[in-house]
């Protein structure tokens, strides 16, 4: 075999894994908490007053990012619950049961952070609007997922029941991210592009980059450290998960 | 300073936004942390019973 191929097997080893992460973890906490503080402060500080909005325009910085991440979170979990059910991978179970409360978290802040924006810009807390809607329902497909891995005992047979509701949920993230154009919606289109130029003010976009990568690195520190946790409690039968305990066991 | 604050009348609506986000994520960050103390208290446990139980039996 490859090394890439034997390195992708090690990695799907519980016990190297928790090493790896370990390992990771202080880094990603690091850059994810430095990349914030730049973000953070280019957003508040340094983005110059919008024409229209004035300041209220700067919960961009916490909902945009917060949205990207609602729909990127979606798809790791459905891409690891694709794996899980293929392949039938520990690691791939862990990985997607441990984004659900990442990705239902981020949605919420996108939906709680639109509210207080639309509330001085279109007058009102909520609108039954399309892209508010789906954004709805994708927190009810997180709070599903998160649900019907709680009610099953058997934790791998949990898992890959919560990871088929997860696939099933894929249809509605092409639906969160074209609604604005697919119907006539209060919520305005993007004005962020990947392809082409952005329609917005490269002072104002460069924060809102920043942002971006700041919640991918919190996203990834926070689910290295709930997938280490959770292999921990589905491993405890197993004799690493007893020398983690017991070495643990005299510093706390 | 107090013009910041006040974010050009706005500050009630941008200020509680960063606070969601801020506190929204803090528990996110801790909620494993605690479940990781319970998870290892309970394998301790579980260590020091099967040591008890193969000490009975020895």
């Amino acid at each position: 075999m490859n090394p890439l191929v034997l390195w992708f097997h090690k990695l799907g080893s519980p016990p190297y894994f928790y090493r790896l992460a370990g390992r990771l973890l202080p880094w990603l906490w690091g850059l994810g908490l430095i990349s914030l503080a730049v973000g953070l402060y280019g957003g508040l500080v340094l983005a110059p007053s919008d024409y229209q909005q004035s300041d209220a325009f700067r919960i961009i910085y916490v909902h945009v990012p917060s949205a990207w991440m609602s729909l990127f979170i979606y798809g790791f979990m459905a891409l690891n619950g694709f794996i899980a059910l293929i392949w039938r991978i520990k690691l791939s179970e862990t990985l997607a049961m441990a984004a659900a409360p990442i990705g239902a978290a981020f949605t919420f802040i996108c939906l709680a952070t639109g509210s207080l924006w639309g509330k001085p810009m279109w007058g009102t807390w909520w609108t039954w609007d399309a892209r508010l809607t789906s954004e709805l329902v994708l927190l009810f497909l997180y709070f599903g997922v998160m649900g019907l891995y709680q009610a099953i005992e058997d934790r791998r047979q949990a898992s890959r029941a919560a990871a088929f509701l997860a696939l099933v949920g894929i249809v509605n993230l092409p639906i969160v991210h074209f609604s604005v154009n697919w119907w006539n919606t209060l919520h305005q289109g993007s004005t962020v592009r990947l392809f082409g130029p952005s329609l917005i003010d490269s002072r104002m976009l460069w924060p809102l980059l920043i942002m971006a990568i700041a919640t991918k690195f919190l996203f990834a520190a926070s689910l290295l450290s709930r997938a280490r946790v959770d292999l921990l409690e589905l491993e405890a039968g197993k004799d690493w998960a007893r020398q983690v305990a017991l070495a643990d066991g005299d510093a706390a | 300073m107090t013009e910041f604050l006040s974010m050009g009348g706005y500050g009630n609506y941008v200020w509680s936004s960063f606070a969601i986000f801020a506190i929204v994520l803090t528990l996110d960050a801790v909620a494993p942390l605690l479940k990781r103390r319970r998870v290892l208290r309970e394998l301790r446990g579980r260590v020091r019973r099967a040591q008890k139980r193969s000490e009975e039996t020895a």
